[in-house]
């Protein structure tokens, strides 16, 4: 028995941070399953490539040692979700290698990128493969616009919006049903794995942007169709939120969603890609320190306004 | 109206561990009485070796802001000598060799009960906070007089283990109230406030039927969430008032004192006994038998350690107080005083410190304070940022610490920290 010295606090929560990334993997899964089962299991080996290469960059960079924390896994899984089903394995295979290696690893490992590392990766794959990463065409060959590409031509999507809603459409593997997505989102807010500020402000922003600027003759339905499509929510609840690229103060939380909301409708409404979700997070990203460092919490004792 | 403060976190209890016992006593063959056992000077010492001193005579009078120190136990003044003290330091101590006759002289009871002669009495029976902070009493109150509206006895006990308020709430309630009451009529409060966890259980069983009797106290049940008891969110929950850092208490027009702090003004007041004894939670999961004990002032942790059974083979720290905010004591010859509420044995955590931040913000949802432990952590070294961050709101309550999933030792740097600002400020 040896006594020993140490600075309080004497105890520590058994949550570390492979518990936190348990619970966003379970999250996923869902709408994961819905993607599966509406575009075919093309979908699954793709999300199945993604992840694994992203696990195996992981543990390569390290030297072996590590990749059990589950972030890589995380951000392998998070970048199959936003690839075309159809897209070639050996693609998804080094875009999730990438996106641990360049997202992550040189940047000097977990907690110290400034960009997420799904988004990075998925935004060079977008530069570099702009055919491939596009190209939705369903497992029997025939080429569909989704639901994204008609909106692109200001036109409302074939699909209503229960349909859009419950993920009945074509799209990326992940992305499609919103419903699973927001399931798994409410699941993470109630276990505190995610604070829901960031997808709500975003997703309003979104919401109001595209109900007053709409671009059909049913406003309604549009900014519904927007809200159901492409990789928003996908975006908003769990790409948004991650950790280490995202504001940690209350305000600074709420600032960042309502930046990415605007950027996400001003790139979709203006880029080349029907899609704004990856630019206007990345972007976000970007500013996620200074907007921390312009939002600090008021101070104990000091009413509002009042300097110090 | 509802208040509540910001943050926090709720670890979890280890208050089972030692609730169900009832309150052993401890006679220890000797006990070294330190005669610094409070914020301020240490008094000067007025016994010498080979006198016989009975439960209660005066050995050390303040000298300064400070609080009389009385014999607890009765016997022979052996050695007056320096030794290790809870604090870290070495304090001057008085060793009484225990004759076990029990010899006790009292002061006389209170019969005239106004501010004035029950401030008296306060000081006279060396009584000082009891939760932990070990300010004088009687200064406190005396600060205190015509300037708080509220008056708050703090019965949270919000740390993980303690149960010695929760003992006391249970076994003796109305001791607990009518100090409470006499605190009310020396400083004249609007309102006064009995504030307790809601995870008491039993002692807000055994309150509810007493209130009655104390019609101008009322009784304030608040959900648990640690630090609760720290005296500037119990104000905050409370009252919804906020005492800036360095602000005390009545700069806001409140006044908090612990409930054992209570109940020692009540036995000095209507018993005359001075504060000689506490009540003290030995608890963790490395000790033989968890429970509470009342305690001679002066006893050493080890005899004290040895009345709970000894430690475990697995024990890894001792520590004087909570496993929050205690301080780890290596050296078990240190002994109990005025401000040791608990004893806490704890084995072996899983590897602590480690890794990296990885920006979760569970630390900015946590800190009580409104701070950003993340970013005093990346800039400890730089003092401008410090500043801009008000890392001297600090209180070093550990939540930031508790709740990190990466392990940062962010509470401990903060420590640092601030020490080394204090010393290229002075």
């Amino acid at each position: 028995m040896k006594l020993t010295h140490g600075s309080s606090p004497h105890i520590r929560t058994t949550q570390t941070a492979a518990h936190l990334m348990g619970p966003v993997l379970l999250a996923l899964l869902p709408a994961l399953a819905v993607g599966v089962w509406q575009l075919g299991f093309t979908a699954l080996w793709v999300t199945l490539c993604c992840t694994a290469a992203a696990v195996a960059a992981q543990w390569l960079c390290s030297g072996g040692r590590s990749g059990a924390d589950g972030s890589a896994a995380v951000t392998g899984l998070l970048l199959a979700m936003t690839l075309p089903p159809t897209l070639p394995l050996w693609l998804a295979a080094a875009g999730g290698a990438f996106a641990v290696v360049a997202g992550k690893q040189l940047w000097g490992g977990l907690g110290r990128n400034v960009f997420n590392p799904a988004l990075t990766a998925r935004a060079a794959m977008l530069l570099c493969f702009p055919r491939a990463m596009t190209d939705y065409h369903t497992a029997d060959a025939v080429t569909s616009a989704t639901p994204l590409h008609q909106m692109a031509l200001h036109d409302l999507p074939h699909e209503g919006v229960l349909e859009l809603f419950l993920g009945l459409c074509h799209g990326s593997v992940g992305e499609i049903s919103t419903l699973a997505l927001l399931l798994g989102g409410v699941y993470l807010v109630w276990r505190r794995v995610i604070s829901w500020r960031i997808p709500v402000s975003y997703l309003a922003t979104v919401a109001v942007l595209t109900l007053v600027l709409f671009r059909s003759d049913d406003p309604l339905r549009w900014m519904l169709s927007q809200l159901c499509s492409g990789g928003l929510v996908l975006g908003a609840v769990y790409m948004a939120t991650d950790y280490t690229t995202s504001p940690v103060t209350p305000r600074g939380r709420l600032l960042y969603g309502v930046g990415c909301g605007a950027l996400t409708v001003l790139f979709r409404y203006t880029g080349i890609f029907p899609e704004g979700v990856t630019y206007a997070i990345l972007l976000m990203n970007g500013l996620t320190w200074a907007i921390d460092r312009a939002t600090p919490p008021r101070r104990f004792g000091v009413k509002k306004g009042a300097s110090g | 109206m509802k208040h509540t403060f910001f943050g926090g976190v709720h670890p979890s209890g280890g208050k089972e561990l030692s609730l169900a016992a009832d309150i052993r006593p401890v006679e220890p063959r000797r006990v070294a009485i330190p005669l610094l056992q409070h914020i301020g000077a240490a008094c000067r010492c007025v016994v010498s070796v080979g006198d016989s001193v009975s439960l209660g005579d005066v050995i050390g009078v303040p000298t300064g802001l400070g609080a009389a120190i009385h014999a607890s136990v009765s016997g022979t003044v052996r050695t007056i000598e320096e030794r290790p003290h809870v604090g870290g330091t070495l304090v001057e101590s008085v060793v009484i060799e225990n004759d076990f006759c029990g010899h006790t002289r009292l002061l006389p009871p209170l019969a005239d009960r106004s501010g004035e002669t029950v401030m008296q009495r306060i000081a006279e029976a060396g009584i000082v906070g009891m939760g932990g902070a070990a300010f004088p009493t009687a200064v406190k109150v005396q600060g205190a007089v015509g300037k708080a509206d509220t008056l708050i006895a703090n019965g949270c006990e919000c740390e993980p283990y303690l149960t010695a308020d929760d003992v006391l709430l249970t076994t003796a309630p109305r001791q607990v109230l009518r100090g409470l009451e006499l605190l009310r009529r020396a400083i004249g409060p609007k309102r006064a406030v009995l504030a307790v966890e809601d995870n008491k259980k039993t002692a807000i069983e055994g309150l509810r039927p007493c209130m009655a009797d104390f019609p101008d106290i009322e009784l304030c049940i608040l959900p648990t969430r640690y630090p609760q008891g720290s005296e500037k969110q119990l104000i905050r929950a409370v009252t919804g008032r906020e005492a800036a850092a360095g602000e005390l208490p009545v700069s806001v027009g409140c006044a908090v004192f612990n409930v054992s702090t209570c109940a020692a003004i009540c036995a000095a007041v209507e018993e005359g006994r001075p504060l000689t004894q506490r009540i003290v939670t030995v608890s963790g999961e490395a000790v033989a038998r968890p429970g509470n004990y009342r305690v001679p002032l002066g006893t050493s942790f080890r005899d004290l350690l040895e009345a709970a059974g000894g430690l475990q083979v697995t024990a890894h720290r001792v520590v004087s107080g909570g496993p929050m905010m205690g301080l780890s004591q290596t050296d078990l010859s240190v002994a109990v005083v005025k401000a040791t509420n608990a004893v806490t044995c704890l084995t072996q955590q899983q590897s602590g410190t480690g890794d990296r931040c990885i920006r979760c913000g569970r630390c900015v949802a946590a800190c009580p304070m409104y701070l950003q432990p993340l970013y005093l952590y990346r800039f400890d070294d730089r003092p401008r940022e410090l500043r801009r961050l008000h890392l001297t709101d600090c209180i070093e309550c550990g939540c930031c610490s508790y709740i990190c999933p990466a392990r940062l030792p962010l509470t401990e740097r903060f420590r640092a920290a601030k020490r080394r600002m204090k010393e290229a400020g002075a």
